[in-house]
């Protein structure tokens, strides 16, 4: 099983995405879970959404505090989130940056495998708005290959209808374009 | 067979109830509301449901419309939450009373105060007695599964009773997974059309609902629990039936790893499946534990009880709620009742847990375990002990 946690600002579609990339897997035949950290929905402050995928019906019904990766969808909360917490030593740490994977690890001091892409540039060019919920899917799946490229689009379609291909061009360009530190 | 859809699971729960062709809907529409109202009032608005949605101003409009709906002989649905069920809890018993076989789903949550929207059992064990079918569901495919069983069950003439289906709030209601919906050729074999015993009709006018004098009320009250108590097996039999169906069967008490265990954790709702998840670990490292989950809290399942707990030393019970100043939590009072005509019962420990959306992962299971040998061997298993406060 890996387990997976988002970090966002409210109103960014951190839940969004965990729920999209559950809907994928489930799609490909696996079971998952996608649930947010429930509270007060206020726009702009920092939250928090979990997202389980296993080959196995999942049985539990608790938050994650040992992630297998956390992602990172604003920039401005990887400082404040306390996003690097109970990351395992070999999970994967993914961040929507315009810095290079080695500055997020000397800011955080963590060694585990980083993912980095500039996705609030991307979403601003190809979305017009500093949304990055699906482009930091495609960094996600670049970086972690839990699940095939294509498994995302049908989600994507459904869920964002007539902006679903522009969507679908942002989660493609942050695949192209993240960079991955070892 | 169906495939798995990864859906909400109170979008899933609102499918079963669209699958059911419910002719009516009363529910109050915002706070505390899940969405399954509200994605069933998009059924009807887009005319995937031909039903009639009354948006009410209050739960306790939700209750009175559901009332006169059913009574009218419609298939009628509603649910609500915490708050709502305390504001709609008046007429909630008036329901049973008058033999309407409504089905609720309860989307379980606490109550202010403090102000709270979380999950946790307090809503429910407040309408224990209420007389309605009561059963718990842990995962979303059993929320699913039980609400359409539920009509059936409700609807059947040797029961004609509410149907109340637990499912935690936020815990399941807000968390996508993969849900398999039967399709609607399947559902109308198992569910057939709603045939009321008595109807409120203009040409064949009936009393409902009539006043008792105290020569009566006593024998109106024995007739209504003997009703409850006998929906038992019918409940057992639809459940079978539904299994046969979908491969899906329900029981009013399951266990799990029960086979060999010394003591067996006791739980309600969506804590059976971390329970068991815990129960895996605490296995593999040696422990004689297993699980036994009370699907069906009402009628309460004294038989099947009774056989799980057969060679059972110790019950670890985790409550949900608290009866302040009680002798227990709710449940676990119930257990130590059903146990006291037993030879050699087990012994009971009772921890309330998992109050107003407080986190209970697997590693609280194993340290509530490590507790309970603690009290059993000292002696101390009086009363309850709130887990995890920080003092």
């Amino acid at each position: 099983m890996i387990e997976i946690r988002f970090h966002g600002r409210g109103g960014q579609g951190a839940v969004t995405s965990a729920e999209l990339l559950a809907a994928a897997a489930i799609e490909q035949g696996k079971y998952a879970q996608a649930f947010p950290s429930f509270g007060p929905e206020r726009r702009g402050a920092p939250v928090v959404a979990f997202c389980r995928i296993s080959d196995e019906p999942i049985r539990l019904r608790a938050n994650i505090y040992e992630p297998d990766v956390v992602i990172v969808l604003d920039p401005s909360v990887l400082t404040i989130a306390h996003v690097e917490q109970g990351l395992k030593p070999d999970g994967t740490l993914i961040c929507n940056t315009k810095y290079d994977g080695k500055h997020i690890r000397d800011i955080l001091k963590v060694k585990q495998k980083t993912a980095t892409v500039d996705a609030t540039h991307i979403a601003m060019e190809i979305l017009k708005l500093p949304i990055t919920n699906t482009t930091m899917l495609g960094a996600l799946i670049r970086a972690t290959g839990l699940l095939d490229k294509d498994a995302l689009k049908e989600p994507l379609k459904r869920r964002f209808g007539k902006i679903a291909e522009k969507n679908i061009r942002a989660y493609e360009t942050a695949y192209e374009k993240t960079t991955i530190l070892e | 067979m169906p495939k798995r859809v990864g859906m909400e699971v109170s979008i899933g729960a609102s499918e079963a109830v669209r699958l059911a062709n419910v002719d009516a809907i009363a529910a109050y529409p915002i706070t505390p509301q899940t969405h399954i109202v509200e994605h069933l009032s998009e059924f009807v608005a887009n005319g995937e449901l031909d039903a009639e949605f009354i948006p009410v101003e209050s739960e306790h409009s939700a209750m009175s419309v559901c009332c006169g709906t059913s009574a009218a002989g419609a298939r009628t649905f509603t649910c609500t939450s915490s708050q709502g069920l305390a504001l709609m809890t008046e007429i909630v018993f008036i329901a049973s009373a008058m033999q309407l076989p409504i089905v609720m789903i309860l989307a379980n949550r606490s109550l202010s105060g403090p102000l709270s929207i979380w999950n946790d059992h307090t809503d429910v064990m407040l309408v224990r007695d209420c007389g309605w079918i009561q059963a718990f569901g842990e995962n979303g495919q059993e929320i699913f599964d039980l609400t359409l069983a539920a009509f059936k069950i409700a609807e059947d003439h040797r029961v004609v009773l509410p149907f109340m289906v637990n499912m935690d709030g936020f815990i399941l209601s807000h968390v996508i997974e993969p849900i398999e919906i039967l399709d609607q050729e399947t559902v109308d074999k198992f569910l057939p059309p709603f045939k009321p015993v008595y109807r409120l009709d203009p040409d064949n006018p009936v009393t409902m609902g009539a006043f008792a004098m105290p020569d009566l009320y006593t024998e109106t009250k024995k007739y209504q629990d003997e009703r409850l108590k006998a929906s038992l097996p019918v409940i057992e039999e639809i459940w079978k039936e539904y299994g046969d169906l979908t491969g899906r069967y329900y029981h009013p008490v399951e266990t799990y790893k029960a086979e060999g265990a010394k003591t067996l954790f006791i739980t309600m709702g969506s804590f059976g499946e971390t329970a068991s998840t815990a129960v895996d670990t605490m296995r593999e490292e040696g422990e004689a534990v297993g699980l036994c989950k009370i699907r069906l809290w009402r009628p309460f399942p004294y038989e099947a009880f009774w056989n799980a707990m057969k060679g059972v030393e110790n019950l670890i019970v985790i409550d949900r709620a608290t009866s302040y100043g009680g002798p227990g939590g709710p449940v676990a009072s119930e257990i130590r009742s059903a146990l006291y005509t037993m030879e050699n019962p087990p012994k009971v420990v009772d921890f309330i847990a998992g109050l107003a959306g407080r986190d209970v992962a697997p590693g609280d299971y194993k340290a509530m375990y490590k507790r309970a040998q603690e009290r059993i061997a000292s002696g101390d298993i009086a009363g309850y002990e709130i887990y995890g406060v920080r003092e």
